[in-house]
């Protein structure tokens, strides 16, 4: 058997696969790019050919236009693409639409690399697959023991009950406009939540791009427009917004009633956190795995070596000491530490 | 405990004061007694209870919790309460949740063994968010940017009493204020009445500037008719009072110093309420520097010798009581006859009268104002001859003209730590005056300074740093700050001009921590506004 660092190794590119003579999630053009997910510190434009799965090669397009990439590559989840003797498979990760793990073997050697992931249900992508394997190379962005994620549902109904309390104020949710905020968008129709959500014009296209892999996101409405002469319901008071996390505290977001800052990120369950970005309902929802989904994915899946990518490499590699198992640091950089989340 | 425990969370997050104030009154408007009493306490810092020291809860926590994931959990959270809350492992099947009067009387009745136990079988009990309100409150401080007066203000809010009527009985109640709430509620009589020597919200000042008010110069409005002049003297602002045989001496924030200042507490002969500037008797019988006073006050305690060796008095300027008559709402003309009358009948070491300045205008004041006859005088006073004794800061009553006008009371914003020989210890700090924002007021960053400072004050800086962090910036940190949260800083400068490089659109010259102030309230740290008017006329005409 070859060993593990001549299959995928850590170069300040991203991993390398040797015989495939490809990049995984590579932060600087690349012949052969291999793209867990649509994110951007994940997905860049330019590389020469791409290989994703066909909602990533969708999701790229619709972020970088037609034109992000020479040859793209459509790999369906489970549906392998084998080189010579290196075989390559794309498993669902969880993370936002299709998002992938990859998977690598070559004579016997199995390695997966978990790219962005969570555990918990996520109504706009099929669930993470734990598969067996030699080398389990794990995202690490919530891997603090501090981090353990409410459900997204209790989540929701927070900010459902706090609509009703104050049906005089505008609800703006920022949300990551790719991947969370049609998730927010889904839990509050699972929520049974059936008026217009509003929407940012950023989102529109990713919205329609969800709707087109069959994601039903219900009834949406455009951001009316600043100029047109205000009236108390174009306000929108009572009325939830979602926006990009940037958008918030800009002038974009005076035209609300008396706004009320919302936040859904996995970072808004430290409330220092959420008190510093001047957030006003913190909304743990995450789509990263937390502590235990982190920790439990390691259990389970059982792997003779566990590597560790971006994110506290150094918390989850003292858990695993402390297991008794086998952990490596990789300390990939250019993955940023709150991108989409 | 869970609604106290999402009570804190809404405070913590709720950006406005006003919504603070709102959000603290709907929970005491939907708590039954006695948990909303304990609540009110708790954050208005009344509540005593015996402190758990950190040491306590980090040992508990190593029980439950690898050390190495701790201590990389608690650097990446910063807050030790927080840390705990979030890291504590759920233990299914745990206990019933304890009410916050259960865990407030469980915390106060406990043996300091048994205390470390009750408090892990709460913790286990309870959710992330409730964990995070227990171990707040069993530390001994909740320091969640509210105060006394904002909690004062939603418990008035219950009614139609104005706050300051609940700030002076609040000293003679004790929580859990079932009485308070009855009287608010209309449903009992006003209660503490009975109580002696309680406090007096005091009246406060303007900064004088070149122009009283838009249109209305300094130099025209000040005719001695109209206002009566007294030196401004660099001590603490005190009330005294003494009361059916209680005699008491509070800060201008209504803290109890009485302890602090033995000497002061001898027979004086008062019976009423005075209102004046405590002072340390210098060597040669005259005031002592303000670090002198300060000192004292820093102390609890003093011992009688220490008290003899650097005796107190009061310079007193007002009469608010006086043999039981209220003389508050008379005019200062008055009050002062009162004062004057009273002042030699009482023990002339511990008491003296202010002296009032005899000038005739403007221009005779301003050159004694730049002059003064002691160096412990820190400017001129202002009052309206026909001025009512007003709580708080009422508009065109009183101003303080002071000496040195590159003088200003700024509020810290930022402080991050040293280099070289102090490195470790917080030294660098950014201040800032209070500028109106659509929120309300806001702090506006006008400058960066340094400041030589003792070791006891570094201790008690670098406590006051690391307790109000909200965020770190690598190096720097991120202080609370608000009208009733935030450490003063009297800055001294060489001069101030505009600049369009800096964010508050003025610049100052050698910025330097003149002294800290403890005592004052960061909502009377002055406003940008007062910066501005510092600039010499010449410069601010040609803009
Ligand atoms: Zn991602
Ligand atoms: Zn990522």
């Amino acid at each position: 058997m070859i060993r593990p660092e001549d299959l995928l190794h850590p170069t300040p590119v991203g991993l390398y696969c040797p015989p495939l003579d490809a990049y995984i999630d590579p932060v600087r053009s690349v012949d052969r790019a291999i793209v867990t997910h649509g994110h951007s510190d994940h997905a860049r434009a330019g590389h020469s050919s791409v290989l994703a799965t066909p909602e990533t090669l969708a999701a790229m397009a619709v972020r970088y236009g037609e034109g992000f990439a020479r040859v793209r590559q459509p790999a369906a989840y489970g549906q392998s693409v084998t080189l010579g003797e290196t075989r390559l498979t794309l498993l669902p990760a969880g993370h936002v639409l299709g998002s992938a793990q990859v998977l690598v073997e070559h004579k016997g050697l199995r390695m997966i690399c978990t790219g962005d992931y969570k555990r918990r249900p996520d109504p706009t992508c099929p669930p993470f697959e734990p598969v067996a394997c030699h080398v389990l190379i794990s995202e690490a962005t919530f891997a603090l023991p501090v981090f353990r994620h409410p459900e997204p549902e209790t989540e929701i109904r927070r900010l459902l009950t706090s609509l009703a309390g104050f049906p005089e104020r505008t609800h703006l949710v920022g949300a990551y406009a790719f991947g969370k905020a049609q998730r927010v968008i889904r839990l509050l129709r699972q929520a049974g939540y059936d008026e217009p959500i509003i929407v940012h014009g950023a989102l529109e296209s990713l919205n329609e791009l969800y709707e087109r892999f069959d994601v039903s996101l219900g009834p949406l409405e455009r951001v009316p427009d600043a100029r047109v002469r205000r009236s108390e319901a174009s306000t929108l008071p009572g009325r939830i917004v979602i926006a990009p996390p940037s958008a918030m505290r800009t002038r974009w977001a005076d035209r609300f009633a008396d706004p009320l800052f919302a936040f859904a990120s996995g970072w808004m369950t430290i409330r220092q956190r959420a008190r510093a970005a001047g957030v006003e309902l913190a909304l743990a929802i995450s789509d990263h795995a937390d502590w235990t989904e982190l920790t439990q994915t390691v259990s389970e899946i059982n792997p003779d070596e566990l590597w560790i990518t971006h994110g506290r490499d150094d918390a989850l590699a003292r858990w695993a000491e402390l297991e008794g198992r086998r952990a490596r640091p990789l300390r990939l950089i250019g993955y940023e530490e709150e991108h989409g989340d | 405990m869970q609604t106290f425990a999402e009570l804190l969370d809404r405070l913590i997050l709720t950006p406005s004061r006003q919504g603070r104030v709102r959000i603290l009154r709907a929970y005491l408007a939907s708590t039954p007694d006695p948990d909303r009493g304990w609540a009110l306490a708790a954050i208005a810092g009344d509540l005593k209870l015996p402190g758990l020291q950190a040491g306590l809860i980090r040992t508990l926590a190593s029980t439950r919790i690898d050390p190495v994931l701790f201590s990389l959990s608690y650097d990446y959270v910063g807050d030790l309460a927080e840390t705990v809350s979030l890291l504590w492992p759920p233990r299914p099947g745990a206990n019933r949740t304890p009410t916050l009067s259960e865990v407030v009387t469980g915390l106060n009745t406990a043996s300091p063994d048994e205390r470390a136990r009750r408090l892990e079988i709460w913790l286990d009990s309870l959710s992330v968010s409730g964990r995070f309100a227990l171990l707040k409150l069993s530390s001994g401080r909740l320091r969640i940017g509210a105060s006394r007066r904002l909690a004062l203000q939603a418990a008035a809010d219950l009614g139609t009493h104005p706050v300051e009527e609940i700030e002076e009985i609040w000293h003679g109640l004790s929580p859990p204020y079932e009485d308070l709430f009855a009287w608010l509620e209309g449903r009992a009589q006003r209660p503490g009445e009975e109580t002696p020597a309680g406090f007096r919200p005091v009246m406060l000042a303007h900064a004088a500037a070149p122009e009283l008010e838009p249109g209305r110069r300094l130099a025209d409005a000040i005719d001695p008719e109209v206002y009566a002049a007294e030196w401004k003297w660099d001590g603490v602002r005190i009330q005294l009072v003494r009361e059916k045989d209680v005699q008491r001496l509070y800060t201008r924030t209504g803290e109890d110093v009485t302890g602090a200042f033995p000497e002061l507490m001898d027979e004086i002969g008062l019976t009423g309420r005075i209102d004046g500037e405590l002072l340390i008797r210098g060597p040669g019988g005259e005031p002592a520097p303000f670090a002198d006073v300060q000192k004292r006050l820093g102390r609890r305690t003093i011992s009688t010798r220490e008290a003899a060796r650097r005796p107190a008095f009061i310079r007193c300027y007002d009469l608010l009581e006086h043999d039981g008559q209220d003389l508050r709402t008379l005019p200062f003309r008055s009050r002062r006859e009162h004062l004057e009358r009273l002042v030699p009948t009482l023990r002339r070491d511990r008491i003296d009268l202010s002296q009032l300045i005899s000038f005739s205008g403007a221009a005779d004041l301003d050159a004694l104002r730049r002059q003064p006859p002691q160096p412990a005088i820190e400017g001129v006073m202002l009052k309206r001859w026909d001025s009512a004794y007003v709580a708080g800061r009422p508009m065109g009553q009183w101003f303080k003209w002071k000496r040195d006008p590159c003088l200003i009371d700024a509020v810290m914003m930022y402080a991050q730590r040293g280099h070289g020989r102090r490195s470790g210890a917080f030294s660098d700090f950014t201040f800032g005056l209070w500028t109106a924002g659509p929120e309300g007021d806001r702090l506006t960053p006008v400058g960066k300074t340094y400041f030589g400072f003792t070791d006891e004050e570094l201790v008690r800086l670098d406590r006051h740093v690391r307790e109000t962090t909200v965020e770190r910036f690598g190096p720097v940190h991120s202080l609370a700050t608000g009208p009733d949260q935030g450490l003063v800083l009297e800055v001294a400068f060489d001069a101030v001009q505009r600049s369009s490089r800096h964010r508050s659109g003025l610049a100052m010259r050698f910025p330097r921590i003149h002294r800290i102030r403890w005592d004052k309230p960061a909502g009377e740290a002055d406003r940008l506004e007062t910066l501005a008017a510092m600039i010499p006329a010449t410069e601010a005409g040609t803009v």
